[in-house]
């Protein structure tokens, strides 16, 4: 059995879950203080990618990112690449379909944050940002945790604008997601539950991490 | 070692307004809550900024709306202990401590951090997290760390509201002890006249973002100026006053004339008497009052009197004082003319 699928999968979610990680909370954690105008709009625009279809999504990353396209084409003139059809084009649409995940729990967990701590913080003359990395980020910990796999589970199952932007190329773009709709396509009903197997058995721990996470942080007294 | 404070600051309807200087001092901010104290004391630290005024501590500017200083919370040098002391729940009472020592190497700053876990009797609970202490063991920890900062100034928020009140005893000697230890400044808040009058040397009471001059406590408990000062220094009964000469003073909600020692003044509108103050012995100030009810309290009696201009009067005396009274539908309470507090709007 080829496990390229399960690589390429776990790597392109594990990427944009690293991206998106500092991404959403650079985010969160600014818009978590702004305006409340100025977030209501923000938050249209950002978690709008929570609601679109994937394959909108993989439309417009086409749009800009196709090699004909503004940004795809000037890349391909200067650089000499293109930015579609690799198996890390895959992570450009992934990310933008999780980063609403990691932005509204982040965002969910600053906003619930006791601004005190970071107030007696800066009156004993730490810096805004020793306070922001050692004391609100510690304690916002449970929520950043619960954001980061979240995004990550929703990483691992990214089909639609990963298919029209990586295509699928066994063993150069191929994900488990695009695996198992070739496979069944072409009638190997067998590998295809192979590999619908896999996949729910990675989701299963990774949600089931998320709960021992959980679970472990409201223990009193465990900050 | 002075502060000086005098800003403004518009939130929406609420005005806040507080002009005091202090020096070498334990002074209180009393008020009621919301009042605008805890508003002041973030001015201060530079947590919240004034629209305009200015505040110097120590010869230096804090802040000040007509030269443009504005100095952030760091660089202040003020304590400031929160309501709920705010310790860092994901450090230890080692942790937090030593996350307060500005200067040195991390060496120096160790032993700066265990030097005060030694003075304020933290020993054994240095790798604890703050929500398995007491509570007062966790306003120590946050009066160490502040300490350990060697602040300027210290500002304590309301440090009992967050306590039971029978640890209340014991921590507010303790406080005391630790703040005659402190050179600095210290700004107290607190609606509670009782720690007020037992911890501070002098007052400025806050009503409605406005501050009142300060005052020594003395002077709060036992000659408040304003309505404000008398009702938050316990006053329980304030009437209107129509001024009849220099000494004489027509209640308009009691319907009584009395005498008073204090002269006064044109503008003085109000008159106070506290519920204690109320007797049967006979003097020149004579109210005929009916009872409309009575408070047994463990070792006192509250009796609330009617008074021939309508409004109830508060009466306060010794349990045994009461039982004696021979009438106890229509009473006789005389007060002292020295006892008569001339109060301003």
């Amino acid at each position: 059995m080829d496990w390229f699928p399960l690589l390429n999968s776990v790597r392109i979610a594990a990427i944009s879950t690293i991206i998106i990680f500092f991404v959403g909370i650079f985010a969160a954690h600014y818009i978590a203080k702004a305006p409340r105008l100025v977030k209501g709009i923000l938050d249209v625009f950002l978690t709008l990618p929570l609601v679109l279809p994937p394959t909108v999504v993989g439309y417009l990353a086409l749009r800009i990112l196709g090699p004909n396209r503004l940004v795809g084409a000037w890349v391909l003139d200067v650089f000499g690449f293109k930015l579609t059809m690799h198996w890390w084009s895959a992570i450009f649409v992934t990310a933008v379909v999780i980063f609403p995940l990691m932005y509204r729990t982040a965002r969910g967990a600053f906003e619930s944050f006791d601004t005190t701590l970071a107030d007696s913080g800066r009156t004993l003359g730490k810096s805004n940002t020793w306070v922001f990395w050692r004391v609100q980020m510690p304690n916002c910990r449970q929520g950043i945790l619960a954001g980061t796999v979240l995004a990550f589970a929703r990483a691992l199952g990214e089909y639609g604008a990963t298919s029209m932007i990586a295509g699928y190329t066994p063993g150069k773009t191929a994900t488990i997601a695009t695996t198992v709709y070739q496979l069944w396509r072409i009638g190997d009903d067998a590998l295809a539950f192979r590999w619908v197997i896999i996949n729910m058995i990675i989701s299963a721990v990774v949600l089931l991490a998320m709960t021992f996470l959980e679970k472990r942080n409201v223990k009193p007294g465990g900050f | 070692m002075a502060l000086i404070v005098d800003i403004q600051k518009k939130i929406g309807a609420f005005n806040l307004s507080v002009r005091f200087e202090s020096e070498n001092e334990i002074l209180a901010l009393l008020g009621a809550s919301g009042s605008g104290k805890s508003m002041t004391l973030k001015c201060i630290a530079g947590l919240m900024t004034p629209d305009s005024g200015r505040i110097i501590l120590n010869k230096r500017t804090l802040f000040d709306s007509g030269a443009k200083v504005n100095l952030p919370p760091q660089k202040r040098n003020v304590g400031y202990l929160f309501q709920q002391y705010a310790l860092f729940p994901n450090m230890t009472v080692f942790e937090n401590i030593l996350a307060g020592v500005r200067i040195g190497t991390a060496a120096e700053k160790r032993d700066a951090a265990a030097e005060k876990i030694a003075q304020f009797r933290l020993d054994g609970l240095e790798k604890l997290k703050p929500a398995s202490l007491s509570g007062g063991q966790q306003q120590r920890v946050a009066l160490a760390r502040i300490l350990v900062n060697a602040p300027e100034l210290v500002l304590l928020d309301e440090p009992f509201s967050a306590l039971d009140s029978y640890l209340k005893w014991q921590l507010e000697m303790e406080l005391a002890d630790t703040l005659s230890g402190y050179s600095g400044d210290v700004i107290y808040v607190s609606h509670n006249r009782n720690e007020v009058y037992r911890l501070c040397d002098s007052v400025s009471v806050l009503s409605n973002g406005k501050s009142d001059p300060k005052e020594t406590i003395d002077g709060l408990f036992h000659s408040p100026a304003t309505v404000a000062a008398a009702m938050i220094s316990g006053c329980k009964n304030i009437s209107r006053l129509e001024r009849k000469d220099a000494y004489t003073a027509l209640c308009t909600d009691w319907g009584v004339t009395l005498r008073t020692q204090a002269p006064i003044a044109d503008d003085a509108n109000f008159v106070g008497i506290r519920a204690h103050h109320l007797t049967f012995s006979p003097n020149e100030n004579m109210m005929n009052c009916t009872v409309s009810r009575v408070v047994n309290n463990m070792f006192s009696t509250a009796v609330m009197l009617k008074t021939p201009g309508g409004a109830i009067l508060r009466a306060e005396m010794e349990a045994a004082v009461w039982a004696a009274a021979k009438d106890k539908k229509n009473v006789t309470v005389y007060v002292d003319p020295k006892d008569v507090m001339v109060l301003k709007s």
